[in-house]
């Protein structure tokens, strides 16, 4: 990497010098003045706002009563964990990281596997997997909403075993059915596209062996392919059972929460921008940020995934 | 029987995998394309039926709508300058972990992947408060901000990723042949760093255009209020029928300019999005 190594023989000076030489003393503060920029935006952006949100908790504050603001401890966190709304809440949203997860998983895979093979229409596959990508989340949400949907939509009359005026947005279970697709519908892609990359550095001499010693298709999957892309399934898993963990715009436009489909990013939002209770809708934000630590910290541990992996630098 | 089994799968998948991704595209175009008589009557199906078509006229009224116009003017703004600030602030940040060694490299890349996983909607309060207490609530600035901040992970590490595949002795050969270090730079490292940031911009793009959360909470009118917003609040004359046939053409048209965008760079999207994941 350092192709110039400068020796900086004038330069050493009687100076105290503890950060070594000065070239490296420069790349020091040039690299600061580079990064600073962008820390600083991120931080003000996130870091300030939860410890803002963190020292709002601990008030009761409405802003349709601004001047009412009282000091009340830890109590808004008492109430959001004794209701039983943020632990429904909570688990409708820990099932839905779960399923879509897992089904994408699945069919990312075949996905991934198919464009590593295919040699026809390469180009235009590998185009029209984007497009449910780089589809706005709310339209997915309202195509998925309108086709479920039992006066204007096609699912009824495609599907055998549903009526032809079921009403998947009547009960709950139906109801998170359909939110589930447009989640999984949108979302495949990427997954595939991450587990393709990883597809890609599965060396092929290595297939090659495992079928001359007379390996079967299924031993080849389990014994070869799967353990060489494990670092590419993990951080695939990692990162879209963070990103399924805030899910909120698909409920907002699909049920608003009706049937008890609500997550806790729609909780969330429901407190403070709604209602305007800052104070508890506050305290929601820390715990949801603090539950989306514990998920990420649980993954880690669990799959063992190496974050040097994630971001490429040890 | 292995070779045409598997040649059989491999062509069945591809027609899959094409089926999944378009179907949903074509029926929100066949809905687009449904009058809304025969939608408040209820038409259900794919295709819009016999004498329910309706032609470009959902098209029109929706194109006609002010605040809907409003919403893509909005959007189209807030999203390129977003994009293009944040790309430069990116750019900065990528060179320095790519090329230089310094102290607090590891703060820079834990931060950005911690953000890059934050809980969007728990930022939501206090940035309404604030953004309310600098008078930037409802304007261009309190979008374009958060943003920023929420696409330069993604950035960074796709420029990154990049900049570290770039030969930078070039550089220093240009130098040697006699160019001036302007000239080495702007000859040599441009041209090798242009596509790697170019992918990031699409890529930051497509995040502020798919904003929802900070679209609706921190805008209350067409000042600001971008496309999916301003989709989600959008209820036509009947506020008890929703217009999905409206809808579906107001989703088509937010669609456009990302089917655009998707058609003609596919191969640096898919370079970007992986690059920043999987060592490649």
């Amino acid at each position: 990497m350092s192709t110039h190594v400068q020796t900086a023989t004038k330069a050493t000076r009687k100076a105290p010098k503890r950060r070594g030489t000065d070239r490296s003393r420069a790349e020091n503060s040039l690299a600061r003045k580079l990064v600073a920029p962008a820390i600083v935006l991120m931080l003000v952006v996130t870091a300030f706002p939860m410890l803002r949100a963190l020292y709002l908790s601990l008030f009761d504050y409405s802003l349709t009563a601004p001047d009412d603001r009282e000091f009340v401890g830890l109590s808004n966190y008492w109430t959001a964990l004794s209701d039983s709304l943020f632990w429904r809440d909570t688990s409708n949203t820990v099932m839905i990281m779960i399923v879509t997860v897992a089904v994408e998983l699945v069919i990312g895979f075949g996905f991934a596997m198919v464009m590593h093979k295919v040699i026809f229409a390469r180009g235009t596959i590998r185009t029209s997997i984007l497009i449910p990508y780089g589809v706005i989340t709310v339209v997915s949400g309202f195509a998925w909403q309108f086709a479920f949907s039992n006066t204007n939509g096609f699912v009824n009359s495609w599907l055998p075993f549903a009526g032809d005026d079921f009403n998947w947005f009547g009960q709950y279970s139906s109801s998170m059915v359909a939110i589930m697709a447009s989640e999984i519908w949108k979302t495949t892609p990427f997954m595939s596209l991450l587990l393709l990359a990883g597809l890609a550095q599965v060396s092929d001499d290595m297939l090659e062996a495992a079928k001359v010693d007379g390996a079967t298709w299924w031993q080849r999957l389990y014994k070869v392919i799967l353990p060489n892309m494990r670092a590419a399934i993990m951080v695939a898993v990692l990162f879209r059972a963070l990103d399924a963990y805030r899910i909120f715009d698909n409920i907002f436009v699909m049920t608003a929460g009706a049937n008890g489909t609500e997550s806790i990013s729609f909780l969330t939002y429901r407190q403070v921008i709604e209602q305007f209770q800052l104070g508890i809708g506050s305290a929601l934000s820390v715990l949801l940020f603090l539950s989306v630590l514990v998920v990420a910290f649980v993954i880690v541990k669990v799959f063992r995934v190496n974050l040097a992996d994630a971001r490429q630098e040890g | 029987m292995n070779k045409l089994t598997s040649r059989i799968g491999t062509v069945v998948g591809g027609i899959l995998i094409l089926v999944w991704c378009l179907l949903p595209v074509a029926w929100i175009m066949s809905l687009s394309f449904k009058s809304q008589e025969a939608v408040t009557n209820g038409s259900p199906g794919f295709f819009p039926s016999d004498g329910g078509g309706a032609g470009w006229s959902n098209y029109k009224d929706v194109l006609q709508d002010d605040q809907f116009r409003r919403s893509i003017i909005n959007s189209i703004g807030i999203s390129l300058i977003a994009t293009i600030l944040s790309v430069i602030f990116a750019t900065l940040a990528a060179y320095a972990i790519a090329r230089l060694e310094f102290v607090g490299k590891k703060f820079v890349l834990t931060t950005a992947l911690v953000i890059a996983m934050f809980p969007v909607v728990s930022l939501v309060g206090p940035l309404f408060d604030m953004w309310r207490t600098f008078g930037i609530y409802d304007t261009w600035p309190g979008l374009i901000i958060p943003y920023m901040s929420f696409t330069l992970p993604l950035a960074i590490w796709t420029l990154s990723a990049f900049f570290r595949e770039i030969p930078w002795e070039m550089e220093q050969a240009a130098q040697v042949d006699g160019a001036t270090s302007w000239q080495a730079f702007r000859k040599v490292i441009v041209p090798l760093a242009a596509p790697g940031v170019f992918t990031a911009a699409i890529l930051t793009f497509f995040f502020a255009w798919n904003d929802f959360v900070f679209g609706i909470s921190l805008t209350s009118t067409e000042n600001a209020r971008p496309i999916p917003a301003a989709l989600s609040f959008f209820v036509g004359a009947d506020p008890f029928n929703r217009p999905a046939s409206l809808l579906a053409a107001g989703a088509v048209v937010a669609t456009v300019p990302i089917v655009i965008i998707v058609l003609f760079f596919q191969r640096k999207i898919v370079a970007g999005l992986t690059a920043g994941a999987v060592k490649g």
